[in-house]
């Protein structure tokens, strides 16, 4: 059996949450589109950026993946497996193959469990250490492969820095050797210094084990280095889907130009005299998102269009797509 | 590999700590909380004292002897004498074995169920906690007493209904405690990755939750072990008890302690000391239990 090339396709994704009033009677007065309608796909072996401000539905995307909240309608194909519909059982499973890194580095490690037991509980939970020999060596093994020491497994997590627990939270993903994993936000807790080693070894792991990310950031500076394509999400949509090198090099969406301006260039002179783009305004409410294009009240280029029509996601070729007026044929 | 070679210093402070069998940490008890093994001592002592009160006792607990009542402390009676001439110090003695029976025992009970009721109910939440949680509100608002009396007369006074009845009225009150700790460390992201990994429910309530709600669960017990205690004499004062002539420390308290306070005082000061003694010992051994059990408060003071 030849292992699908597509690791995930996620076609018109919607989760919506309910927003309930009333003291006594407690029914629906309106819901908040968390993500609205987002679609995209991940080969085996490559890393999508999934970038937006807070807010917009990267994390909930990313939790709707792996199931952990329910989807309101849409479709997600694991491994050529359609598991929107999976119940508590049949998700099991599927669980062993995709995998977390959060963001909190301090409360995503249980603190009163060693290194060893938290690194060791997906193979606990999944039978796959058949004895203490076995488990202590796989333990050993993935704290060698996020570079912390063996010696390191009787400590507790209050004993390591942010970026050694993150190693933990990582060695713990990787224990049951997943094809997906879900970095949501991995770095944004860590100091400057610290970012740029939990990137690279998410990097190195990859070259090495194959693996295949999903890389949530709230900024296109730390997921540059890492995704090979980059998909920009603005109010519960996707805007803008387009290999690295082609979004950094020539964004189309006008979203995606502010999201880049707003990258401080590390050059005072320049950074002085570069034009610069500010985005005015806050982020509409998700409950009532405006009409016609999402960005419209924000967007400097909008148009009378804009503000009715809500643009599709139109393919520009060479694997990118935008959903923006100004690209209409 | 920049990255790598910036962690992989071995930490030099570390050092070896003892093994987590019960020795290793009486061991580590009496180290580094000397307060907190000294209220184990204590507890201990009266433990003993309750158990091996046939032999340790002067005279029987209802040993009765009107020449010598109420005579005060002295050399032939330690603690006094009460006002039917029985000894003080034999009396509680055997009120060790009662109270701190009793004491221990409901509000082991009483903690057993705040923790069932709380961590289930905090985790689930929803329309299961809702409905649960309706349940020990109107439980609660049923006065402790009016339940005790109709429970007790109908089932007859005695050690066993005491300690069922009043671990049941703690441990049903004592859950909210509980549950809002439950519902504060659900959110934490490690019990969401246990979650996403596939572990089961009762895996992720033993191994996630209560781990990291033992500090509330360990002061709920120690405080509870007082409470049922006085609430035990307020029980034997009713004639709802262990009734009498057994001797509780708060029966005797209650009981000829509170009539004869001005004339011979030491009918309330001997059973309340014994009270006060064994809260105290059992608070700060709790504290430390709490401490010790922290593996982030390990190695500080």
């Amino acid at each position: 059996m030849s292992v699908p090339e597509t690791v995930l396709e996620v076609r018109d994704l919607k989760v919506h949450f309910p927003v309930m009033a009333g003291a006594l009677v407690r029914k629906q007065v309106g819901s908040v589109k968390a993500v609205d309608g987002v679609s995209f796909d991940v080969q085996r072996g490559e890393t999508l950026g999934l970038v937006g401000e807070s807010g917009c539905g990267k994390s909930t995307t990313g939790l709707a993946i792996l199931r952990m909240i329910d989807i309101t309608s849409g479709e997600v194909k694991f491994e050529g497996e359609d598991i929107s519909a999976y119940d508590r059982s049949r998700m099991r499973p599927i669980r062993r193959r995709m995998q977390m890194v959060y963001q909190d580095p301090f409360g995503s490690l249980n603190p009163r469990m060693k290194v060893s037991e938290i690194v060791g509980e997906p193979l606990e939970v999944h039978g796959l250490a058949s004895n203490r020999a076995a488990y202590d060596t796989r333990v050993a093994s993935l704290l060698d492969m996020v570079g912390l020491l063996p010696d390191m497994a009787d400590r507790y997590p209050h004993e390591f820095s942010g970026g050694q627990r993150q190693r933990i939270g990582i060695a713990r993903a990787l224990a049951l050797e997943p094809s997906l994993i879900i970095c949501d936000e991995p770095v944004s807790a860590l100091d400057v210094s610290i970012q740029a080693q939990v990137v690279n070894l998410f990097q190195e792991l990859q070259e090495r084990l194959g693996l295949t990310y999903i890389f949530i950031a709230h900024d296109l500076a730390v997921v540059r280095h890492i995704s090979h394509r980059i998909a920009v999400m603005y109010l519960g949509r996707i805007v803008e889907i387009a290999p690295r090198g082609e979004l950094y090099a020539k964004p189309l969406h006008p979203y995606t130009q502010a999201l880049l301006a707003a990258i401080p260039i590390p050059d005072p002179e320049v950074e002085a005299t570069r034009p610069q783009q500010i985005i005015i305004g806050e982020v509409p409410s998700a409950m009532r998102p405006p009409p016609g294009c999402r960005f419209h009240t924000r967007c400097p280029r909008v148009m009378d269009v804009c503000k009715s029509v809500d643009p599709p996601m139109r393919d520009m070729g060479g694997g990118r797509a935008v959903a923006c007026h100004l690209y209409e044929a | 590999m920049v990255a790598v070679a910036e962690t992989v210093r071995p930490s030099p402070r570390r050092r070896r700590l003892p093994g987590s069998g019960t020795l290793a940490f009486i061991g580590r008890l009496f180290r580094d909380k000397p307060l907190g093994a000294f209220g184990f001592v204590i507890c201990v002592l009266f433990l003993f004292a309750g158990i091996f009160a046939d032999v340790l006792a002067p005279y029987g607990y209802n040993q009765i002897n009107p020449i010598n009542r109420l005579k005060p402390p002295s050399e032939r009676f330690w603690l006094g004498t009460d006002n039917l001439g029985r000894d003080m110090l034999s009396r509680c003695l055997y009120g060790a074995q009662l109270s701190v029976i009793i004491g221990l025992s409901a509000a082991a009970l009483a903690t057993v169920v705040s923790v069932l009721i709380g961590i289930v109910s905090g985790y689930l939440g929803g329309k299961f906690d809702m409905i649960m949680q309706r349940f020990v509100d109107a439980w609660m608002s049923f006065p402790d007493l009016i339940i005790l009396i109709v429970v007790v007369s109908v089932v007859g006074p005695g050690m066993g209904p005491v300690i069922v009845l009043l671990g049941l009225l703690y441990g049903i009150g004592g859950s909210r405690i509980i549950r809002g700790a439950v519902l504060s460390v659900r959110e934490n992201a490690y019990v969401h990755a246990a979650q996403s990994t596939g572990a089961s429910m009762p895996r992720i309530l033993w191994r996630h939750i209560l781990p990291n709600v033992m500090a509330p669960v360990i002061v709920l017990f120690t405080t509870r072990v007082g409470a049922v205690i006085l609430a035990e004499s307020g029980l034997a004062f009713l004639g709802l008890g262990v009734p009498p002539p057994a001797p509780t420390w708060g029966g005797m308290l209650s009981g000829s302690g509170r009539s004869y306070m001005y004339m011979a005082p030491w009918l309330a000061l001997a059973p309340g000391l014994c009270i006060t003694i064994v809260v105290y010992a059992i608070n700060v051994f709790g504290d430390a239990l709490r401490d010790l059990l922290d593996p982030r408060m390990r190695g500080s003071r």
